[in-house]
């Protein structure tokens, strides 16, 4: 049949729609929330976003060590 | 001379049924059959039905979107930034190159930091990959592949091995050997086969399963010691461009991002996908996973990068600004998410406070458009590939 594959595509379609309606999904002022709050706990173990200085970055520029 | 039409009356056997009738012709999916006038009557009336079959399945899919756009619009109660208001604001970010990768004789598309930090993987248009020690900026393996344009590469969690593919529509796996006489090449393992080009590859939490994703449409699960296919994933309605795997702890899901603007996110063992997202207006060329789990970034040819959360099921941020024209082809979180670092097509690599929605820096450097960039796995630095040749490491 030429269109059974157009109405067993539109059934998948009906299908996961459904499926995404299901789901029990949480407001976004609580999303937002976690998600603040997760980049602020964890904010001083990010060393691109504190900047780690010369000596524990492998990337930075070392300090020239000097014999006295 | 005489100009008349005949009806041909042709005898035969029925396409359809198979008895002898008086068959006409009848159009199958534009393919010329013949039928009898009973199984023309009955191919008709079918056709009818399913009209109205297709018909009703199009206004409950219509009546279940429209569903739910409500139920996301009522939980859309605020803006991240919104949220973000009273959050002290980022100072000034000095971020400079510290380290250029010169080695590929082409553009480089893609790159993959080994979990040792240091090491680095690299694939470009000419079919080289190339394993580097950012440290030093020494080569320590370099691979020739069979084909041009090697989109894909990725590092094996234990550090032993590389995986790569692009234009050859395979993924194929090289185990890292630091015999100078053996030839890398010759411990070539084919594992993954598409039907068109290989546009990202990743390895799961082990060196046993690959990840990939294809131009032909789909992602796909493979076992790297038999080749096999474990798990195939249908619903992108275009190439797949790129894919991201959920950190570990939160379970067995990926998102994948394509060429028809949708991300979606996908359970790895039930192929099933769990959550469609379609706000971008053009392809998606990057997704990377917020280091939460909870949320997920995705960059566009239409100069946004947008970042959705899961639980909320929808877009929650844009990061965009009217002087950025430009498609956005790689981004990645600094290790508490804070910052989105974002290459683009105009050269630079944009630095986003996610939170806040800001742009907090841009970096000049590149020659020609960033195709990649990832943050190395302590967050120290992170790496770009340009079309100008060369890596870039920042920090």
């Amino acid at each position: 049949i030429s269109g059974s594959s157009s109405v067993a595509s539109m059934k998948k379609v009906v299908q996961q729609l459904q499926l995404e309606a299901g789901l029990n999904s949480v407001k976004v002022s609580q999303a937002a929330a976690d998600l603040k709050q997760f980049s602020l706990q964890n904010a001083q173990h990010d060393p691109l976003l504190t900047g780690v200085s010369s000596s524990t970055n492998p990337f930075r520029p070392q300090k020239v060590c000097s014999f006295l | 001379m005489c100009d008349q039409t005949f009806l041909a009356n042709v005898f035969g056997s029925c396409d359809k049924c198979f008895k002898q009738r008086a068959l006409r012709p009848v159009f199958k999916k534009s393919q010329q059959l013949s039928y009898c006038s009973t199984c023309a009557e009955i191919m008709a009336t079918e056709a009818l039905h399913e009209n109205e079959t297709l018909a009703s399945l199009k206004s409950e899919a219509e009546n279940l979107k429209g569903k739910l756009e409500e139920e996301r619009a009522k939980l859309h109660d605020v803006e991240l930034h919104q949220v973000a208001e009273r959050v002290e604001a980022l100072g000034q970010f000095v971020m400079k190159t510290r380290r250029t990768l010169k080695g590929h004789g082409n553009k480089v598309l893609c790159m993959d930091w080994c979990k040792d930090k240091r090491r680095i993987v690299s694939s470009s248009q000419d079919g080289k990959v190339i394993v580097w020690d950012s440290f030093t900026t020494n080569k320590e393996h370099a691979v020739t592949m069979p084909c041009t344009w090697v989109m894909a590469c990725a590092y094996a969690p234990s550090g032993c091995a590389i995986a790569c593919g692009g234009l050859d529509n395979k993924c194929s796996v090289y185990p890292l050997t630091f015999d100078k006489n053996e030839n890398m090449a010759a411990k070539k393992k084919s594992v993954a086969m598409h039907t068109n080009y290989l546009s990202a590859c990743s390895f799961t939490n082990s060196d046993m399963q690959i990840l990939t994703a294809s131009g032909d449409g789909t992602c796909a699960l493979w076992d790297v010691e038999s080749g096999q296919l474990l798990q195939s994933f249908h619903g992108h309605g275009a190439d797949v461009l790129c894919l991201d795997l959920a950190p570990s702890e939160t379970g067995n899901t990926f998102v994948s991002g394509g060429c028809d603007k949708k991300a979606m996110v996908w359970d790895m063992r039930s192929g099933q996908c769990v959550q469609a997202f379609e706000t971008h207006e053009s392809d998606i060329n990057s997704v990377r996973y917020y280091p939460s789990g909870d949320a997920f970034a995705s960059g566009s040819d239409d100069a946004t990068c947008r970042l959705y959360d899961l639980r909320a099921d929808r877009e929650v941020a844009i990061y965009s600004k009217e002087s950025i024209i430009f498609g956005a082809s790689s981004v990645d979180f600094s290790l508490s998410g804070r910052l989105l670092f974002a290459g683009y097509n105009d050269y630079t690599i944009n630095v986003w406070d996610v939170l806040k929605g800001s742009r907090v820096s841009i970096l000049f450097g590149h020659e020609n458009r960033v195709s990649t960039l990832r943050v190395s796995p302590d967050g120290t630095a992170f790496c770009s590939g340009s079309w100008d040749h060369t890596l870039r490491v920042w920090a």
